[in-house]
């Protein structure tokens, strides 16, 4: 099988970005370590961002969850939960460092368009152009419960809300032309006459009417980061978004994703090179490969312990299984099936449940697996964990720079705060002297930093092309 | 508890609270400003002020957010160009993340950001704010607003909500967040490795609030706060004199024309609230034009009036350092604080740390400032216990309703 995506349309460039992910709230994170830090206190976020800083990282991540995730009708008690809004934590951080750049994950059902486009402006402009929105999106009325509008979005509709909040959000950050701000205290007026637009959008579930109140950042706008991986979240990602923070990390399958992304962002009018993907990865690292795996074992044990796994099924059988033996088989018994509830934050729902219980009873007779391994085997993110010395971990990324599968990984430590020291102090260095990891920070800003193209000026009535790097906006 | 003790304010218990707003008060303040225009926006400004401020002395820093300018609302009388866009600085930066951008550069600072209640999710604002105080190290306050800017309801895409509605809005974004701040007692975090559990989910609450406007189900999505509870500020007059007897507000801001009338407006509003049964902080509010490198403070205004007239509903002092401090002497004797509006922030910044605060401090009136406290200790708060705590232990804590 060819190693590489077709060379008219995408050339590889031969290098890798890391990100990292602080997850926050998931059973990845291991707290059971004595090593383990607090979830909250900010000590642990300037140490991640720092350390991922000094690691040449282009983007620190946060996600967010509006609503505790719940079991069997109660908070979930198994997993790590509680995490700071992330665009406040993010504005801390801005203060503490100086290049990586800064991604908060943001609701578009739960937010206001102008509200939320003047938060990330706020950012990028106190981080010196750092600020990236990972878009996420949902349906899902048991969120709902913790706002004003409730429940309010069909499924169906949620891409075609999501994507009107993102244009309208790039209109509001369009708004004021360059230069808009009076170069001296001595001008006439403070900003020049009609150099800020202002921004009217009627939409189904909203309408928004703004002048918008802050000028560009130095990247222009915040970088655009998106995650869905149905065809119709992928199609959204290629017509909006500057990178894709994918599930795809495994070499064939990364590949196949980038040719598919690629045609995707050609056939939306973009170029080959404008959207980056960079998948989740989770790296269990050693100096031998022994010892790595002797690593992963721990951390899986730690992972999932024998009240995770059960609870892992509970979440699907939609009962109490605490009568099973951890060590035993899957449960005989079927799930409990109720047409009319919702994901708790977790799991799927409905008649699904009905058939993956006995696809999964079958596949883990066929293995020998009990409880416990065939749900650290489910949950191990076993494509997305790169176990092994620090040199063949190197040697594998590098055939993902050169082969231009991925432009980079998106790390979950699995250990907070101290996660990320090994790689930054083993693996980029490995990453370095194959010649596929920056030496330095190419830029200060986000955009600078993973190679992107200021954006065109979508404003509307406005013509715009882009020349030798610059914006130039036609009358 | 939530009503802090009375006030010796002879034993130098009062607070300086500083105000930052881009270039300074006066909307012609960037005019004047050491700053460039588009520099005040910027990381190094901010990172600045709040350093100034903290090493001159002040208590806290106020970030305003005086929301979208109004179209429905004329411009000042005899204005070239009512409503004149662009003519002075039409922008700001989110206050809440420009506090949280200054929780780990300052150690003693309070950081208060004015957060709208009307237009705002109380959701998020309750999650933002408990997540400044965990950035600030329980250094975070709320300064609450009800925005009546039609603009502010046309961004959001919203009816307009004005009179005693606001008031309802305020009152009802404060009750929600202070539930969710106690939604998760402060030992809901367990990390108890036998029984596999990382949180004790007995220690979690839904808050099931229903105010006829929405319903908020909780719990938080982040733990209790470092503080417990955020002290909560407010412009006295917002809130109904039930909700301030109730609790709802820490601290009031207290506003008058001049500030001849200001000890009176005090005292008048500290004998409402003996009535009301509560003892929230009192803060005047003062506008401050100071003498500054040989130009008189009356100069400096009028030459600022001159671009743009300062319309503020606040009390203003325009003369030398030594009127201010015999000033803010009489006003301490009556107030537990003073919140300072400077028209220029680097030229009066410089004033008052140079020849004001010294001077207070050398009399006395000042409380200290201590690196690491919390805002809550400043204002003589204890750290209150969860409200939900108090239900699972059968004893309610004084001032919690449920």
């Amino acid at each position: 099988m060819s190693h590489s995506t077709n060379p008219a349309e995408f050339t590889p460039s031969g290098q890798l970005q890391l990100g990292v992910f602080f997850q926050g709230v998931n059973s990845g994170t291991v707290w059971k370590s004595a090593e383990s830090g607090s979830q909250t206190d900010f000590e642990s976020f300037r140490r991640i961002a720092q350390t991922a800083e000094r690691g040449l990282f282009a983007a620190f991540f946060l996600g967010e969850g509006l609503r505790l995730r719940e079991h069997l009708g109660r908070p979930h008690a198994l997993d790590i939960a509680g995490r700071p809004d992330a665009q406040t934590a993010l504005a801390a951080l801005a203060a503490v460092t100086t290049h990586i750049g800064l991604v908060a994950t943001q609701n578009t059902t739960y937010n206001d368009p102008a509200d939320l486009a003047h938060r990330l402006s706020t950012l990028d402009l106190l981080s010196g152009g750092r600020a990236a929105w990972n878009i996420v999106t949902t349906d899902n009325a048991w969120t709902g419960a913790n706002f004003r509008r409730g429940g309010y979005l069909d499924h169906a509709g949620r891409y075609t809300h999501a994507e009107a909040f993102v244009e309208t959000a790039k209109r509001i950050w369009d708004a004021w032309d360059d230069g808009a701000i009076a170069a001296s205290a001595a001008a006439a007026r403070w900003s020049a006459e009609g150099a800020v637009r202002r921004v009217r959008h009627s939409g189904q579930h909203y309408s928004v009417d703004v002048t918008p109140r802050l000028p560009r950042s130095a990247q222009y706008r915040p970088v655009l980061f998106q995650a869905g991986d149905s065809p119709e979240g992928r199609d959204f990602a290629a017509r909006q978004a500057d990178v894709i923070f994918s599930a795809h990390p495994q070499l064939e399958d990364a590949l196949e994703f980038r040719r598919d992304i690629v045609e995707r962002t050609l056939r939306a009018g973009r170029g080959a090179q404008d959207v980056k993907i960079m998948p989740a990865g989770e790296f269990i690292l050693a100096a031998t490969p022994r010892e790595a795996l002797e690593k992963k074992a721990w951390v899986r044990s730690l992972q999932i312990g024998p009240q995770q796994a059960i609870a892992y099924l509970e979440q699907f059988w939609g009962r109490e299984l605490q009568g099973y033996d951890p060590d035993g088989p899957l449960p005989d018994i079927d799930p409990v099936v109720d047409e009319t509830s919702e994901t708790r934050g977790s799991g799927f729902h409905g008649a699904k449940t009905s058939q993956l219980a006995d696809q999964w009873r079958a596949e883990a007779k066929e293995k020998g697996l009990s409880i416990r391994q065939f749900v650290s085997a489910k949950t191990s993110r076993g494509d997305s964990t790169f176990t092994g010395s620090y040199t063949e971990v190197a040697d594998r990324l590098a055939e993902y720079a050169r082969t231009g599968a991925v432009d980079g990984f998106n790390i979950s430590p699995w250990l907070i705060p101290s996660g990320l020291d090994d790689i930054v102090n083993h693996l980029v260095p490995e990453l370095q002297e194959r010649g596929v990891y920056p030496t330095e920070y190419a830029g200060s800003t986000l955009r600078k930093n993973l190679g992107l193209a200021t954006p065109v000026r979508t404003a509307a009535g406005i013509e715009a092309e882009v020349e030798a790097g610059s914006v130039t906006a036609r009358a | 508890m939530s009503n802090p003790p009375a006030k010796d304010v002879s034993l130098g218990h009062g607070l300086l609270l500083l105000d930052l707003d881009g270039a300074g008060s006066h909307p012609a303040a960037w005019r004047v400003s050491r700053t460039a225009p588009a520099s005040v926006l910027g990381p190094e400004h901010l990172r600045g002020a709040v350093l100034a401020a903290e090493s001159a002395g002040f208590h806290a820093a106020t970030f305003s957010d005086p929301g979208l300018p109004d179209p429905d609302q004329p411009g000042p009388p005899g204005e070239p160009d009512p409503g004149h866009p662009g003519r002075d600085a039409a922008a700001r930066l989110n206050a809440l993340q420009r506090a949280a951008f200054a929780g780990p550069v300052t150690r003693s600072l309070a950081l208060i950001p004015e957060v709208d209640t009307v237009y705002t999710e109380p959701f998020h604002i309750s999650t933002q704010l408990a997540s400044l105080d965990y950035v600030s190290g329980g250094r975070a306050g709320w300064l609450v607003a009800a925005s009546p800017s039609a603009a502010d309801a046309a961004a959001v895409g919203r009816d307009t909500v004005r009179g005693e509605r606001l008031s309802r809005e305020a009152a009802d974004s404060i009750e929600v967040s202070r539930r969710l701040w106690d939604s998760w007692e402060d030992d809901a975090v367990i990390r108890d490795v036998p029984t596999g559990r990382y949180l004790d989910v007995d220690k979690l609450h839904y808050i099931d609030v229903e105010n006829g406007s929405y319903s908020v189900k909780g719990p938080s999505i982040i733990p209790r706060p470092p503080q417990g509870q955020l002290p909560v500020l407010a412009p006295a007059g917002l809130l109904t004199p039930e909700a301030v007897a109730a609790g709802a507000a820490d601290a009031l801001l207290v506003s008058a024309p001049t500030p001849e009338l200001l000890a009176a407006e005090l005292a008048a509003t500290r004998a409402g609230l003996a009535a009301g049964g509560s003892a929230p902080a009192l803060i005047a509010e003062l506008d401050v034009v100071l003498d500054s490198r040989g130009q008189a403070a009356a100069q400096r205004l009028a030459g600022l009036n001159r671009h743009t007239a300062w319309q503020s509903p606040r009390a203003r002092f325009a003369g030398p350092a030594a009127e201010l401090t015999e000033l803010l002497t009489e006003v301490l004797a009556r107030a537990d604080g003073v919140r300072l509006h400077p028209a220029v922030l680097d030229t009066d910044l410089e004033e008052l740390s140079r020849l004001v605060l010294p001077e207070l401090r050398r009399r006395g009136l000042l409380a200290p400032t201590t690196a690491d406290v919390t805002f809550r200790e400043q204002l003589g708060l204890a750290r209150p216990a969860s409200r939900y705590a108090a239900i699972t232990a059968g004893t309610a804590a004084p001032g919690a309703e449920n």
